[in-house]
């Protein structure tokens, strides 16, 4: 509100009418300045009322050691941080989010590319491909996590199933660490595979056709193209892909959570196996109540997000520059 | 980090190259024939990725059809069964579910915030595209700068507000903060500069419309497309959200329809036809409204939608 009255003082516009004459009357010239201001004014309140207070308080609750159990609050300066970075369960569940990122997102991007290349084709059938590879995306998570729970279970899981009849030992997937980062990073792809592909499809089907023709003439085959002409000029989506699996993979908290079943399960298993940090900071705030220390959880998993987005964009950008 | 975000993944490649040619499909679905035909490793390969993506929900629609001890014989069935009527009755009636209140609430929640994303996104898309403002360009940066900042940055500050303002167990809390997306007046603003011509603002300004006109009368019908694919991915997201409501709607009496299957899937005794039976009804809205209108959702995230 305060925005447009600094803008436009109501006194300077309906004083002026002069200079444009009859052309636009003063009410006119009002509306012009004030109306695009009005126009954005509700995301900013909504915002400051929602985002940044809530930014800032983290900041400052990070430094206390409130809690919804105690009626005092002391100002603890560094504290939390410095317990923090002993935390050997904070640490888990950085290696945790962290190996089903990886472990999630490097199959996922190939699997994408390597479909949105098939789906750039003539085929026929085309948009049944395309609807049939999209349709995970109206799926939720706690869906996803439900189903592909129930894949892997322990003693009537269709994953299991298949493992036997290959002659393989069935599995107990949610006892150990790398099963589970499997089972749980398998969720993920599965929901975003097919999205990821129809970005890296966009972008495919931007790229001129005659550079394909060239190199046809020239003799280059199917799997030089991709990698030589596709892959290259696909860099700023790649880029873009790869920051928003970032963002959203260092968040995992809905797949791990629904892995297991009962109050138990913000623990993320027996031994804190799959504990993500999201999972460690709701834990800390809901079940052990200390608000302060969670809020620095909260600020060092953001500044993680920032870091990782930045080691994954300069990766990237040297990748691609290299080939 | 912000450099790649703020352009559209799908135009940032085509604008160094081809600028003017490919503007003009981009507004459907808008894609130029492939060269290569599809070999048999294409199509192969597309087959198996079609099954792996359809199976999962297929599996979900068997299980949910037959009866609870069904789910644990092996070898497994792979065809539905006949109990589908039933075990969505008996989901329905579970009191400790209260998955039909969940849907409503759902409904409710992600009608509310779709409907305010649409009118404020169009909104502020229109004046940041089409109106000539101070500061317009540092206003625009922070609510690009806003989309990046995950709401986990601020749970514990966002529950104690919640708390204070009585809105813990109540949807408000799902639903007032989220009125309005960064995301949402993004899209519109890259939609309105293409799609309203400055010829026809000016027009209406000789006429003596006021800004308001110009919005609902000139700006607001040119719109309808990209209103159409926000609202859809809107409704999507806060259908399927779960970590937000997660943390504010504890208390099972009063959930959305996500907590409602976590309430299921946390019984003691797990009963797998009900769970599933569950997913049907969780899913369902969504793929009828994704089979309606694929072609459009499919090209709002080839516009460069961001995910969930």
């Amino acid at each position: 509100m305060n925005l447009q009255a600094s803008v436009a003082p109501p006194g300077q516009s309906t004083g002026t009418p002069r200079p444009r004459r009859a052309r636009r009357p003063s009410w006119a010239r009002l509306d012009m300045k004030i109306s695009p201001y009005l126009y954005v004014a509700p995301f900013f309140i909504l915002f400051a009322i929602f985002g940044l207070y809530p930014l800032g308080y983290t900041v400052w609750i990070s430094m206390t050691d409130t809690s919804p159990l105690s009626v005092d609050t002391s100002f603890v300066g560094t504290e939390n941080f410095v317990r923090l970075f002993g935390d050997t369960r904070f640490w888990n569940s950085v290696i945790n989010t962290l190996g089903m990122f990886v472990v999630a997102t490097i199959p996922q991007l190939l699997m994408a590319l390597i479909l949105a290349n098939w789906l750039n084709r003539r085929l026929r059938a085309i948009g049944f491909f395309r609807m049939a590879i999209a349709i995970p995306i109206v799926t939720s998570t706690a869906v996803v996590a439900l189903v592909f729970g129930m894949f892997f279970a322990r003693d009537y899981g269709l994953a299991n199933g298949v493992l036997e009849l290959f002659g393989f030992d069935r599995i107990d997937w949610r006892s150990s660490t790398w099963s589970s980062w499997l089972a749980i990073s398998s969720m993920v792809d599965w929901r975003w595979t097919g999205y990821n592909a129809l970005i890296y499809l966009a972008a495919m089907q931007a790229i001129p056709r005659d550079m394909f023709e060239a190199a046809e003439i020239d003799g280059a085959s199917r799997m030089r193209q991709f990698w030589q002409i596709t892959v290259p000029l696909l860099k700023p989506t790649i880029i873009f892909t790869v920051i928003i699996s970032t963002i959203y993979g260092l968040q995992l908290f809905t797949e791990p959570l629904m892995f297991t079943s009962g109050s138990g399960a913000l623990s993320g298993g027996t031994t804190g196996q799959f504990q993500t940090i999201t999972m460690y900071l709701v834990q800390v705030m809901r079940t052990y109540n200390q608000w302060g220390y969670a809020g620095a959880i909260a600020l060092v998993l953001f500044l993680l997000i920032v870091i990782m987005s930045a080691i994954n964009f300069l990766l990237i950008r040297r990748i691609s520059s290299d080939r | 980090m912000t450099a790649p975000t703020t352009t559209p993944p799908s135009t940032s490649p085509t604008t160094p190259r081809k600028t003017g040619a490919r503007r003009v499909p981009r507004a459907t679905s808008g894609t130029g024939e492939p060269v290569l035909r599809a070999g048999p490793l294409a199509i192969g390969g597309l087959i198996v990725a079609a099954i792996l993506s359809i199976f999962p929900l297929y599996w979900m629609v068997v299980v949910a059809s037959r009866t609870s001890d069904a789910a644990y014989s092996w070898p497994p069935h792979f065809l539905p069964g006949g109990n589908l009527g039933e075990n969505i009755q008996r989901v329905l009636e579970n009191p400790d579910a209260a998955i039909l209140r969940g849907l409503m609430n759902s409904f409710i929640a992600s009608g509310t915030i779709t409907i305010t994303t649409v009118f404020f996104g169009a909104l502020a898309g229109f004046a940041f595209a089409k109106l000539r403002f101070r500061g317009k360009n540092a206003l625009l940066l922070s609510i690009v700068l806003t989309m990046m900042v995950p709401i986990q940055l601020g749970i514990v500050p966002l529950y104690i507000m919640m708390d204070e303002f009585g809105w813990l167990n109540d949807i408000k809390a799902v639903t007032v903060p989220f009125l309005i997306s960064g995301f949402g007046i993004f899209l519109m603003r890259q939609y309105s500069i293409q799609a309203i011509p400055d010829e026809l603002i000016e027009a209406a300004r000789v006429d003596g419309c006021s800004t308001w006109r110009i919005f609902w009368n000139v700006a607001a019908p040119a719109l309808r497309p990209a209103a159409g694919v926000l609202g859809l991915l809107t409704f999507m997201q806060y259908w399927n959200d779960f970590f937000w409501p997660f943390i504010v709607l504890a208390d099972p009496g009063n959930p959305t329809v996500q907590i409602s299957l976590r309430t299921l899937n946390s019984a003691y005794h797990q009963d797998l036809s009900q769970i599933f039976a569950g997913t049907v009804i969780a899913t369902l809205p969504l793929v009828i409204i994704f089979m309606f209108f694929f072609r459009q959702i499919i090209s709002g995230i080839m516009e460069g939608a961001t995910k969930g």
